[in-house]
């Protein structure tokens, strides 16, 4: 099967002669249609540089980058830019405040040139049914949003277009927890209806272990371990996998003694 | 033991041009010398105001009313002037918060920073003497490259660094309470966890009674003796921690819980974010507060 | 709407500057029927009635012609709020533009439209005015084409720090991602930020236009005789203190009082779009 995604020896630099940086080095990795590939990573990681490079937001220095087996050039067509969308981290600046949601959710459609004009609020508000928001909610203000919603809305501005990839950057890393159990269930429940893939990056690995079928672990730049989901938190190969999987916080007992385990593997 | 901070039956209402809202609904709370105590909830459920209360900062805001008891080592708060409070602030009682690098100014650097703190307890301290005290907390936080640091400006120096920078500030004038509004919240998993352990330890040996401010459990656990659960403006659970994480009495504490996806895998939780049962009356552990 | 208000209502010196401020537009726009004397907007002589102090009839007092100060305040009042509202319908959007554009694209766009509006900005404001006015015919035209002229970099300046800033926020690469054009995302996400800052701007401006058309007037470069100006009756009247005391003190208050009430608006207004989070 063609992978939906495939990153072949990407590399990215930042500055020129002695201020150069290496945000990204050499990396390469594929993601397989309708699964969650889970980036994971500190600050410093690159993995926000990487996510820029596959939305299109600036270009790579090194190596190419493959959606559904044709590479992708630097100046995205605006098919290209159709089939693969963006959630970010901060519903609060992610949602313009000068405009209704409805209006932020039925850009991309006005952009493409998705159905005529009078069918595009009806398709605004099927995409917010789609994520749990009442139809009138197009009409309100971010503002009077609480986050949890707010994000919902940013899932169905990028959902609304009928795309096939969406990289999900933090996206529930602002939110409380209960909010997130919800946000992560809908994220789940709409990539298993729709066929979608995505790019999921986080710190988080307790929510990496439910949601993501593959991990991807990336420091300074460079891709560290990359596996399934289960195998990797049954027995990570790693070091740097290891120190991230101890530092989670748990609240079970299991997890306590599973975590610790995992983390002082070297030792035992 | 006596209390450090006693709080009774706090109500806080807010003045706007829809009416009156009330956002604290009777909180009351105390920690003991030395104990380390933790306030559990999500956004809005009151836990930072209710912090700025006890630090006399809320009171600022001309559209806050404020009712209750509020005691702080024996001391009436309510019955003290701004200017009492304020010399409260900084020497008997110290507040850490999310973002170290915003909490620190960007235009001093850090020696001029420890300077100004240290001068909070001893006006007339001088500068080089102040210095060496402040490489002496340094150390304290496992900061051995004193001068670097110290000619630094906060924007020069890693989250983690400022972090522990700010704890040494914190702790400079050895208050008897500190208030963590979730600390360590902005850095890695991995620099919060190393920063969690040193402040265990830190205020462990100095015997501080600390505030733990944070809406995450699994950080609570490994740090606080006991806890408190607010929601919405109301404590529902409070006790020991070991007793609130093998057996959590009240629907929003058990909510919390469960919320949190496990590291051994099970899938995300089906949890309802609101429910009425959360709205049930206060649970209370043996071995907790008063 | 209710929010509006109560910011409005409950400070006591936002409550006046609004009061003042609706003072001026009534009496400007009712000028025709509240001036006692209105054909004294014009080229009238009264000997009768000349230079005398506040009296029951004249209740500012008359004028070196015997016109009725009041009325001449009245329609003066009306000429200073048509010059700054046609000075800063030009200006503003100019300006805006220029903003816009540079604090958006950044690059060469940035480093020539900034360098531009700096060129402007440094020539102080009532000098280029000055001399525009210098090289052209002193009319009520050319004194709003000069003031016009010197104003838009202003706007430019701060459409620019907010574009900037606003640049950098999250429905910004939402946009971007998405594809939309650089047309949508200046004028149709990033205008609508800036608004706020705008309108506060205008309404503090109207009170320093109506201060510069004044001073311009004053030095005889702005409106000429027998148009009724703020500034030129203060200027008329200067030779004559403290005798004929009323000939400068009224018009003085009179231009006091609008720039007073439009400031105090304008910083009611800034609080009042403050906040949408």
């Amino acid at each position: 099967m063609t992978p939906i995604l495939s990153l072949k020896n990407i590399s990215k630099n930042f500055g020129t002669g002695a201020n150069t940086v290496q945000a990204v080095r050499d990396v390469s990795f594929d993601v397989i249609p309708g699964e969650c590939l889970a980036v994971v990573g500190e600050s410093g990681s690159g993995k926000t540089t990487l996510a820029n490079m596959i939305l299109g937001v600036f270009g790579q220095s090194a190596g190419e980058i493959l959606f559904d087996g044709q590479p992708l050039p630097d100046r995205r067509t605006l098919v290209h830019r159709k089939a693969i969308q963006l959630v970010q981290q901060n519903p609060l600046s992610s949602l313009n405040p000068k405009r209704s949601v409805g209006a932020s959710v039925r850009l991309g459609l006005d952009v493409y040139g998705i159905g005529n004009k009078a069918d595009r609020w009806s398709l605004v508000e099927h995409a917010l049914e789609e994520v749990g928001l009442p139809a009138d909610f197009r009409k309100r203000a971010p503002a009077s949003l609480s986050g949890g919603q707010r994000q919902r809305v940013a899932i169905a501005r990028a959902l609304a277009c009928q795309s096939q990839l969406v990289v999900l950057d933090e996206p529930t890393s602002s939110l409380d927890v209960l909010v997130q159990a919800r946000v992560l269930r809908l994220l789940n429940d709409l990539r298993r209806d729709k066929g979608l893939s995505y790019v999921f990056i986080t710190h988080d690995l307790s929510v990496v272990r439910n949601v993501a079928d593959r991990v991807a672990v990336f420091k300074s730049g460079q891709l560290v371990e990359c596996a399934p989901t289960r195998e990797m938190f049954e027995a990570p190969k790693q070091a740097y996998t290891r120190q991230l999987i101890g530092a989670v916080p748990v609240v079970a007992p299991q997890e306590l003694r599973l975590r610790d385990r995992l983390a002082n593997k070297e030792t035992l | 033991m006596s209390n450090v901070l006693n709080i009774r039956d706090l109500r806080l209402r807010f003045r706007g041009y829809t009416g009156v809202t009330e956002v604290l609904h009777g909180i009351s709370l105390n920690i003991r010398a030395g104990e380390r105590v933790a306030l559990v909830g999500e956004s809005g459920s009151g836990k930072s105001v209710t912090a700025r209360i006890v630090l006399g900062i809320l009171q600022e805001l001309g559209s806050a009313q404020i009712e209750g008891g509020l005691e702080f080592a024996g001391q009436d708060l309510n019955k003290l002037s701004r200017r009492q409070w304020h010399d409260l602030r900084g020497t008997e009682m110290s507040m850490i918060f999310q973002d170290p690098t915003s909490s620190l100014n960007p235009v001093f650097t850090i020696a001029t920073q420890f300077t100004e703190v240290l001068r909070r307890r001893d006006a007339r301290l001088p500068k080089l003497a102040a210095r060496e005290r402040a490489a002496e907390l340094l150390n304290s936080v496992s900061i051995h490259d004193h001068d670097r640091v110290l000619n630094s400006y906060p924007f020069q120096l890693s989250g983690g660094m400022n972090q522990r920078v700010v704890i040494a500030m914190a702790l400079a004038n050895r208050p008897s309470l500190l208030i963590a509004d979730e600390p360590g919240t902005a850095l890695d998993v991995t620099v919060q966890a190393q920063t969690l352990k040193l402040m265990h330890d830190l205020v462990e040996e100095a015997g501080t009674a600390v505030l733990f401010i944070s809406h995450n459990l699994g950080v609570v656990r490994e740090f606080a003796d006991r806890v408190y659960v607010i929601y919405r403006g109301r404590i529902v659970e409070t006790g020991p921690t070991a007793a609130i994480f093998e057996n959590p009495g009240h629907a929003y504490t058990r909510a919390l819980m469960a919320a949190v996806p496990r590291i051994t895998g099970g899938g995300i939780p089906e949890i309802d974010d609101v429910d009425t049962a959360f709205l049930d009356p206060i649970v209370t552990h043996d071995g907790g507060g008063l | 709407m209710k929010r509006t208000l109560f910011i409005l209502l409950r400070n006591p010196l936002s409550l006046l500057g609004l009061i003042l401020v609706l003072l001026v537009i009534i009496l400007a726009v009712f000028a025709d029927f509240i001036a006692p004397f209105p054909h004294h907007r014009g080229a009238v002589i009264d000997f009768v009635y000349f230079n005398k102090g506040p009296t029951g009839r004249n209740i500012f007092g008359s004028d070196l012609v015997g016109r009725d100060i009041f009325t001449r305040i009245i329609y003066g009042y009306r000429i200073s709020l048509i010059l700054g509202v046609v000075v800063l319908a030009i200006s503003a959007p100019i300006g805006t533009m220029v903003g816009l554009l540079a604090g958006y694209l950044g690059g060469k766009f940035e480093f020539v439209l900034m360098r531009l509006t700096d060129v402007f900005l440094s020539i102080p404001p009532l000098v280029l005015a000055i001399a525009m006015m210098g090289v052209l015919e002193p009319t009520l035209m050319n004194a709003m084409l000069a003031v016009t002229v010197m104003w838009w970099p202003w706007y430019a300046r701060l459409v620019y720090n907010i574009a900037r800033s606003e640049r950098e926020e999250g429905y910004v690469l939402a946009a971007e991602v998405i594809g939309a054009s650089t047309f949508h995302i200046t004028f149709r996400e990033i205008l609508p930020n800036c608004l706020p800052a705008i309108i506060t701007k205008m309404t503090l401006d109207m009170g320093f236009v109506i201060i510069i058309v004044s001073s311009l007037s004053f030095l005889g470069l702005g409106v000429q005789p027998p148009t009724p100006d703020l500034g030129s009756m203060v200027a008329e009247g200067a030779r004559y203190l403290p005798d004929s005391w009323w000939l400068t003190v009224f018009p003085g208050l009179a231009i006091l009082l609008a720039v007073f009430g439009f400031n105090l608006i304008g910083d009611a207004l800034r609080e009042i779009f403050g906040a949408d989070q």
